[in-house]
């Protein structure tokens, strides 16, 4: 593989998005799905091989690594990493691998938190805020409409600023919380990269299925290279699946790591 | 080594059976195969592998009726899952089962539901299957209950709790509320994994010498005892058995399901069973009961999560997320490796002796020593007198005519669609996640889901069903309906209906009116099973669901697995397209008996349960299949529960609205059409083998030309389109408001009877 990206996934105890977000990185950086349905005790189901000319080489990375080569994006993927004991993400911030994770993300390597890795990017720190338990309290498994706020971050530029796009949400503890200052500097800064809204694009306050503050769905950090978001886009990325909004992350990545999928 | 005197026996007292719940006669079995006196600890063993629940005493003779074999069942029952092949070229096999949890929810429902996921998921994997989806079956009282609504509340979260944890999307289900489940809720769960045909693992204990490992959580007081309390009825004092109640973890499950799949895939086990009710005492003698081996466990080596157990308290013990594996003395090493790499225990706790006994030693004292096989194989099989309840004749005979005189169809219609057994479940299955794996095809609100299999262009469609009510006044049709209905939910969905597993939920079988409906819906299925061609695989038999007395409505659930040769011909139940022709296949005949409406009308529980012509229903099932492989079809929608007007407003409500957030409204129906019964009987009987089906009017020369083939009745009713619900039949509008109305009362009456 010549000038793709080098995408690792972090796999924590029970990381359970961890091969939807590498088979979603497969399929995009053009090879085939491999089929993998476990990282580590690999039930092997391919049947499209893997395509030597891929844009992205996936590998997945343990969690008690404590260095690891450099990567262009580091994945977080959704899960109930610890089974979200004493608070989610608050035990995985402590894996070996998170300082590691820390390194890159000053070295410059894109982050991408899902659902409880954007939890395990708040706790460790990378992201400002908290996610508390859903207005509802009860689990969200649903699709929900989400506004492009800012295009461009390398994680949304292949969206359009103000595109509605549909992505699922599977959460409990999706309630985005940051103090009023905080919320005012992410609001001026462009930080606020997605918003929950209406399939139509307007967003009424408080339409966030969680309670998140602000309609918030994802954030970046200061640098703009760590995204948290909620919802998941690696699961929406195949028409087969119900649509692939989800795909323009993972091509904007690509944009913005190596020129591209078309170059 | 020293011998059997090591252990007392403490049978002392005189009535020492009762406390293990065996029976006089039953323990003067167990003498004279022993050809002793047990000691206590071996009564404790008899006791639950004996029970109900373990042994099938009850259920046995009967499930032998079932069909269990067919060119596509690599597995039937007898192991921990059943298999069917879903794709003969890639190897490709479906292990499936469903096991109720019913007493454990009633008394705490969370956990009790969430434990019942588990095990489920446990008997999966330990074929050496990757679970990929859940599916369930639930039952509560009626909703105007705070007792109903406290344990419908828990169960759905409990659920959803343990399967949302571990990342199996849980893809589909039904839900039935009635009076006779206030104080007995069902909870039936079903799981499905995916294997290769030649990986598949047993439950066996082979090979003299080898190792028994007791891998994953360390073994507490938890659940002693929960076979026999699942085998008996429940009553107010509950409460105090909260601590035969198990406790989930499902963290620990994920890093069990990583860490055995790993070990599998190296090859270093040679059998494997998951610790369920009864724990050690069930997986060990199973296992070394199936090998006609032998195996003794050393409770020295068990590793405790408390001080001080009784050796009947750590065999008996019910603490979740244990697996038991039989392995080469030389493969411990790595296994313990593996399971290092989890943070996960892996103990050498004994070994295949050959002398077909069960043996439990702590150290070099036995405690107890049976022959395996007189715990399993020769455990009691009785056959109850049965015995054909009053009730039975004089419901069925009972007028349901009222219903013919009731002149306001639209107010029904949406009385019907806001009741909770026919509302959407949205509640429900948004509290699961049902996307993650990225398989699921077709998400939960279809007939059935469907799942993509990966590396093959097959897709996989699976539903669950049963009508308790139709079970209750007509066991025997209630038990073939039951799955006449989930194959016409697979076919529906464009898949071959292939094998079933059962969960036969019913009250006490030594009441001869019980045993009765017991047998009678068993046979039902058995012959629906044999018409279908749609073996059963396993399941499971729960017996006295009853609370203070009073049995549930019999409820013998169907889990169905089917195959779409081409994943992409899968149908939807939603309208797609302003337009289409909106067809009703199938004959509906003069009945009202047993339906949702009358029952909604009057509050009864009555009347004749509509007939199933098996021949009728599967040129059915053969038209949905080949419709969906030709691509004909753009919808197609079991009529069941609730009749015609139900299932074409859920069809038109889907359509435009299938999220509840973005309401098109453009796909109402305004359908015009004549027939020969009442009006009352047409929109709302249940008469068997029917669809609605929604077509292109370019398809529709070529799909009439499949239904004249097959000899299958049918009534073009209308077209797609509008925002309008309307229902003309002979001349006179029946129904008539917006979609939208509908739409809102079907989509949120539960979640606000709920809020």
């Amino acid at each position: 593989m010549m000038g793709g990206m080098k995408a690792a996934v972090v796999v924590f105890p029970d990381s359970n998005g961890d091969c939807d977000a590498k088979r979603a990185l497969e399929k995009i950086g053009g090879q085939g799905v491999s089929g993998d349905v476990s990282p580590l005790s690999k039930i092997d189901f391919s049947g499209d091989g893997v395509n030597p000319l891929s844009k992205i080489d996936v590998r997945f990375v343990w969690h008690k690594e404590s260095s690891i080569e450099d990567f262009d994006l580091i994945v977080l993927p959704g899960g109930f990493t610890f089974g979200d004991y004493l608070r989610t993400g608050a035990i995985a911030r402590y894996s070996p691998v998170m300082k590691e994770v820390v390194r890159q993300a000053k070295r410059g390597a894109k982050v991408l938190g899902i659902c409880n890795g954007f939890q395990i990017l708040t706790e460790a720190g990378l992201l400002p805020g908290a996610l508390l338990r859903n207005r509802d309290l009860l689990f969200l498994g649903r699709d929900v409409w989400l506004r492009v706020e800012n295009d461009a971050t390398p994680f949304t530029n292949a969206y359009a600023k103000g595109q509605v796009i549909r992505l699922p949400i599977a959460h409990g503890d999706g309630n985005y919380f940051i103090d009023d200052e905080g919320y005012k500097r992410l609001e001026e800064e462009g930080r606020i990269v997605f918003r929950y809204c209406s399939p139509d694009g307007d967003a009424p306050s408080g339409i966030a299925p969680n309670g998140a503050k602000g309609d918030i769905a994802g954030i970046v950090n200061e640098e703009g290279n760590v995204l948290g978001l909620m919802p998941h886009p690696e699961r929406l990325v195949e028409p087969i699946l119900g649509g692939r909004d989800g795909r323009g992350v993972f091509e904007s990545l690509l944009n913005a790591v190596c020129g591209g999928l078309k170059r | 080594m020293t011998g059997l005197g090591g252990a007392k026996p403490r049978l002392d007292s005189t009535n020492v059976w009762k406390e293990h719940g065996l029976t006089e006669e039953e323990y003067a079995r167990i003498e004279t195969l022993m050809q002793r006196e047990p000691n206590y600890l071996e009564l404790s063993l008899f006791g639950v592998m004996w029970s109900e629940h373990c042994s099938y005493k009850n259920s046995r003779a009967q499930l032998r009726k079932f069909p269990v074999t067919g060119p596509q069942v690599v597995q039937g029952p007898g192991e921990n899952a059943g298999v069917v092949r879903l794709d003969a070229e890639r190897k490709l096999c479906a292990a499936f089962k469903m096991e109720s949890h019913n007493h454990p929810s009633a008394i705490e429902p969370y956990q009790g539901a969430a434990t019942g996921v588990g095990g489920i998921i446990r008997d999966i994997f330990a074929m050496g299957a990757r679970p990929v989806a859940s599916l369930n079956s639930l039952r509560f009282g009626s909703l105007d209950d705070a007792r109903a609504k406290g344990l419908f509340r828990g169960v759905v979260a409990g659920v959803g709790g343990y399967g949302n944890c571990i990342g199996i999307p849980t893809v589909g289900g039904e839900t039935f509320f009635h009076p006779s489940y206030h104080g007995n809720p069902l909870v039936n769960a079903m799981c499905v994994g995916l294997v290769e045909e030649d990986k598949i693992f047993k439950g066996q204990a082979t090979g003299v010498g080898n190792i028994v490992m007791l891998v994953g959580a360390r073994t507490g007081r938890d659940g002693i005892k929960g076979a026999s309390f699942a085998s008996e009825e429940l009553s107010d004092s509950d409460p105090d058995k909260r601590p035969n109640v198990q406790v989930g973890d499902p963290f620990m499950e994920k890093l069990l399901l990583e860490a055995s799949l790993e070990v599998l895939e190296a090859g270093l086990v040679v059998g494997l069973q998951d610790l369920g009710a009864a724990g050690l005492t069930s997986s060990g003698s199973e296992m070394a009961g199936r090998a006609g081996s032998g195996l003794y466990i050393d409770l020295d080596k068990v590793p405790l999560r408390e001080k001080a157990m009784e050796a009947w308290e750590i065999m008996l013990s019910e603490s979740q997320e244990r697996m038991l594996m039989i392995v080469e003395p030389s493969k411990v090493e790595e296994i313990q490796k593996v399971f290092d790499k989890w943070d996960l225990i892996a103990a050498a706790v004994g070994e295949v002796t050959g002398d077909g006994c069960f043996t439990v030693r702590k150290g070099e004292v036995v405690l107890a020593s049976v022959p395996a096989e007189f715990l399993t194989d020769k455990a009691p099989v009785n056959i109850r007198p049965a015995a054909e309840p009053e009730y039975f004749r004089v419901l069925k005979k009972a007028d349901c005519s009222e219903l013919r005189g009731y002149g306001n169809w639209t107010d029904l219609l949406k009385k019907l669609l806001s009741s909770p057994n026919i509302a959407s479940k949205r509640w429900v299955y948004e509290q699961y996640d049902s996307t993650i794996g990225t398989n699921t095809v077709v998400r939960p609100g279809s007939d059935a889901a469907v799942l993509r299999l990966p590396g093959s262009g097959k897709g996989m469609a699976l539903a669950t069903d049963c009508n308790s009510r139709y079970a209750y006044l007509d066991p025997w049709r209630g038990g073939a309906i039951a799955v006449a209905e989930a194959a016409r939910n697979v076919a529906a969905s464009g898949a071959k209906p292939l094998a079933i597993t059962n969960c036969l939920n019913f009250g006490n079988p030594e009441k001869p009116e019980i045993y009765w409906q017991f047998v009678q819906a068993t046979d039902g299925m058995a012959e629906a099973c044999k018409a279908f061609s749609t073996p059963v695989t396993g399941g499971n038999v729960s017996f006295y669901n009853e609370y203070d007395g009073r049995a549930i409505y019999p409820a013998p659930t169907i889990g169905m697995v089917g195959v779409l040769e081409n994943v992409e011909d899968r149908v939807t139940s939603d309208f797609k397209a302003e337009g289409d022709l909106v067809v009703l296949v199938g004959e509906t005949l003069e009945e009202l008996g047993a339906s949702e409406a009358h029952f909604l009308l009057t509050g009864k529980d009555e009347g004749e349960v509509p007939v199933l012509d098996f021949e009728k229903e599967k040129r059915l099932h053969a038209f949905l299949v080949e419709a969906a492989e030709t691509r004909l079809l753009a919808s197609a929608h079991d009529c069941s529960d609730g009749g015609l007007a139900v299932a074409v407003a859920e069809c038109a409500i889907t359509g435009s609205d299938a999220t509840r957030s973005a309401f098109k409204g453009d796909l109402g129906a305004a359908l015009d059409w004549a027939g020969d019964v009442s009006p009352a009987a047409m929109l709302f009987g249940e008469s068997q083998s029917r669809a609605v089906i929604s077509v292109s009017p370019d398809k529709w020369q070529a799909t009439e030309a499949l239904l004249k083939k097959l000899s299958l009745a049918y009534t073009p009713l209308g077209k797609v389109g509008g925002a309008a619900f309307s229902l003309r039949y002979n001349g006179a509008v029946l129904v008539d408001c917006p979609l939208e109305d509908l739409a809102g009362l079907w989509s949120d009456s539960v979640s606000e009877i709920m809020r």
